[in-house]
């Protein structure tokens, strides 16, 4: 059957799958929007801001594992992608971004809005492509869905000119894709992971490091059951928090630049880290030189680049997480003999509860000003935990880490490398309408969430009652506290000044709006906002603007020379409030 | 150290940029880069030389093998391999000079691919000493112009590659 380019793209949408569009149409793209107006397969979103068309689609993905699809027109519709694309790039999320591109003979010509977004995008995506020929289209879409969820999944863009989605050809559905250049290994080699057996076999304070690379592989069962069974401590980058439930008594949270004193400490301490999915950001490592002195490193991640990138590993595992972590359990069970190692394991899981006991995540509450971290407690306590939460960038992301306890993987859906201000609100929206009964939070700063806030009106025509808690500190509260800190509180440029009333924003575009200003107020605002199933609701929280993100690990620094809030605060206030 | 590296890439627009941007991106340098189809019209391949420690070289081929139109990496630099780069320089030398010259040329199995009253254009093939050797010589002559190929490079038969 002859199809036009547009109708070969609808169609292929539709056989991956595909259920939901984020998109925003421009002239380029008329052809493609016209075939979407009556599709009842598939549904358009239609967004204020094509980057967030992006982060929608971004938040989407990580909250189903299934990629996330995006489409924009040529020019500024394009380059207004990129930082969504550059977030799930940095962050490994399936995106398959569909741009306009002004017809074949026009590029090149610096026609009305052409922009080389195949160029622009190169190192932000995992592969792009400029579709030149109808007859080739059918099989680069399949290949990008394919490239996009396979191996260490991540953005694939799409350039449509406008003349190929015109066009006519046969079309024909590839059943198969296979790439000579692109085979990701998932087997774990063997030997290797014996030796890793071995090596935990013997080690006397191990802790294993989980990252997103678990909640990609969808392995947090199999580490679960490692970590149990092996008796091992087990920490979360940012991405990972969830890996295991975050109340488990394994759990030491987060580690890194913002991560529990136990969790750095035990890092410092130990003598072998079992690292899981993670690429050893610098916001996790610290001053690298001193990461982990006496450790053996055990490294498992399926992109080989993330292995001895940034630290020395002792034993390299190329592979799947699941599928490792389920032969390492296997290949453990023959190896341990329990009489032999339980008593190790516990001296050392006692010494870890005796740092849990010293420090403890804290902060000090009051009762007659909002403290922010009160808040996200609160907001766990009265969601049970059982909630989607997306986070914007600033001190709100590190205390929505430390102070909300994820207790499933795609629960947390945070910009963690790229550190995306305006990524939450979106990206909640999207989880939203994947999820549609379920409660989705995003937890934002009063800076962030100003970068987004236009989607407030497409949450309100599609009847997404996204929640949105503003940590309101009147501050770029995160470069505030660095100022403090490291530059003699010269707060140059991050006192925000004019900060609008959230609450007649977000009436003003037909939301609900809320506010708290005392502490007594912070619950009754959740519970409202809780109710509320047909339209957002911003909840302005003005909170503590002093208030800090503590445990810090200044930049630069071993993870265990931790500046720790209580020292400074306990001065102050003998009410310090430990979180269990 | 330097290392030469042999790259079968997807013969598709766009992956020499691949391949110049991961360079630059990554702060990687190339000293040299040749590019060519192979027999397979579908498959080009590039030499690159590159200098760096063992982690960054690693990280290069890594790198390299993670982007999805390249077919194969092979450092040749861990295995016995021959290498080759051409050039062609352009003297004037003296009226008096111009035998030595010739002479010169031939000791270095060069060619004369083109003369005019004034100059000389030698084609010269060789590994990277030879050529640096040659150079070296022929400079006091007055070189005019000067234009390499970069460096192609071949593993020899029946030694073992690496990935
Ligand atoms: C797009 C973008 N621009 C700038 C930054 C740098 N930055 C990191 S945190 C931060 C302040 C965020 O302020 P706010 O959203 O109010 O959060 P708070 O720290 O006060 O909780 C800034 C400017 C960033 N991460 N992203
Ligand atoms: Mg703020």
């Amino acid at each position: 059957m002859r199809m036009s380019g547009a109708e070969i793209l609808i169609e292929c949408l539709k056989r991956e799958g595909v259920k939901h569009i984020f998109g925003y149409p421009g002239g380029v793209v008329l052809n493609i929007f016209d075939l979407l107006y009556d599709n009842e397969d598939l549904q358009v979103i239609l967004t204020r801001h094509e980057q967030g068309a992006v982060h929608a689609a971004d938040g989407y993905a990580r909250s189903t594992g299934r990629p996330g699809v995006a489409l924009v027109t040529s020019g500024p519709g394009a380059t207004n992608t990129v930082t969504g694309v550059a977030t799930a790039y940095m962050d490994s999320v399936p995106l398959i971004v569909l741009t306009g591109q002004v017809s074949t003979g026009l590029i090149g010509n610096d026609a009305f809005q052409e922009a080389d977004i195949v160029g622009i995008t190169r190192p932000c995506t995992k592969h792009n492509y400029l579709v030149k020929d109808v007859k080739d289209l059918a099989r680069t879409l399949r290949e990008a869905f394919y490239i996009a969820t396979t191996g260490r999944p991540g953005p694939v863009l799409i350039d449509l000119p406008k003349d190929v989605t015109s066009d006519k050809t046969t079309f024909k559905w590839p059943e198969h894709v296979s790439l000579r250049s692109y085979n990701p290994t998932y087997e774990g080699n063997k030997w290797m992971i014996k030796q890793a057996a071995r090596t935990i076999h013997k080690a006397k304070k191990a802790v294993i490091i989980a990252g997103g690379g678990v909640v990609l592989s969808n392995a947090s069962k199999e580490l679960r059951e490692l970590a149990e069974y092996a008796r091992l401590p087990v920490t979360m980058t940012l991405m990972g928090l969830g890996d295991i439930p975050g109340t488990h008594e394994l759990s030491l949270g987060m580690l890194g630049m913002h991560g529990t004193y136990y969790a750095n400490k035990a890092i410092q301490e130990s003598d072998l880290l079992v690292a899981v999915g993670i690429r050893f950001d610098d916001r996790v490592t610290g001053r690298v030189k001193d990461f982990a002195p006496h450790a053996k490193i055990i490294h498992i991640d399926i992109d080989p680049t993330s292995i001895r990138k940034n630290v020395r590993v002792d034993i390299p595992i190329v592979g799947d997480a699941k599928r490792i972590l389920k032969s390492l359990l296997s290949e453990l069970k023959e190896e341990e003999d329990r009489a032999q190692w339980e008593p190790v394991r516990k001296a050392w899981l006692k010494q870890i509860g005796q740092w849990k006991k010293e420090h403890p995540l804290s902060y000090a509450y009051s009762d007659t000003v909002i403290k922010p971290q009160f808040v996200v407690e609160k907001l766990y306590e009265l969601t049970k935990g059982n909630a989607i939460i997306s986070t914007e960038v600033g001190q709100n992301q590190m205390w929505a880490a430390q102070f909300f306890k994820y207790d499933k993987p795609r629960t947390l859906l945070t910009s963690g490398g790229l550190g995306t201000m305006g990524y939450g609100f979106p990206a909640a929206m999207g989880a939203q309408l994947a999820h549609p009964g379920k409660t989705v939070i995003d937890i934002a700063g009063d800076g962030s969430i100003q970068m987004n806030i236009q989607e407030l009106a497409t949450c309100v025509l599609y009847k997404l009652p996204v929640k949105v808690a503003i940590l309101n500190n009147q501050y770029l509260g995160m470069v505030r506290q660095w100022q403090e800190l490291f530059f003699k509180e010269r707060y140059s440029c991050s006192h925000l000044d004019t900060v609008p009333d959230f609450v007649k924003v977000a009436e003003g575009y037909g939301a609900v709006g809320l506010r708290a200003v005392k502490p007594s107020e912070v619950e009754p605002v959740i519970k409202a906002a809780l109710k509320v199933k047909d339209r957002p609701v911003f909840m302005d929280f003005v909170v503590d603007w002093r208030e800090k993100v503590f445990p810090m690990v200044p930049a630069g620094a071993a993870i265990d020379e931790m500046i720790l809030g209580e020292e400074a605060e306990e001065k102050k206030t003998k009410k310090l409030r430990a979180v269990k | 150290m330097r290392h030469t590296i042999s790259v079968l890439v997807e013969n598709k627009f766009g992956v020499l940029s691949r391949v110049a941007g991961l360079f630059s991106g990554r702060g990687y340098n190339i000293e040299s880069l040749s590019v060519d189809e192979t027999i397979d019209p579908n498959i080009s391949l590039m030499t690159i030389v590159t200098t760096g420690d063992d982690l960054i070289i690693e990280q290069i081929t890594k790198q390299l093998n993670k982007l999805i139109d390249v077919i194969k990496v092979v450092d040749l630099t861990e295995v016995d391999h021959v290498e080759r780069e051409m050039i062609l320089v352009k003297i004037a030398p003296k009226q008096q000079d111009k035998a030595e010259a010739l002479r010169l040329a031939e000791i270095f199995r060069g060619r004369v691919v083109d003369s005019s009253p004034k100059t000389y254009t030698f084609e010269i093939t060789g590994d990277e000493k030879k050529i640096a050797a040659f150079v070296e010589l022929i400079k006091p002559f007055g070189i005019k112009e000067f234009v390499r190929t970069g460096k192609i490079a071949i593993a020899r038969e029946g030694v073992k590659k690496t990935r």
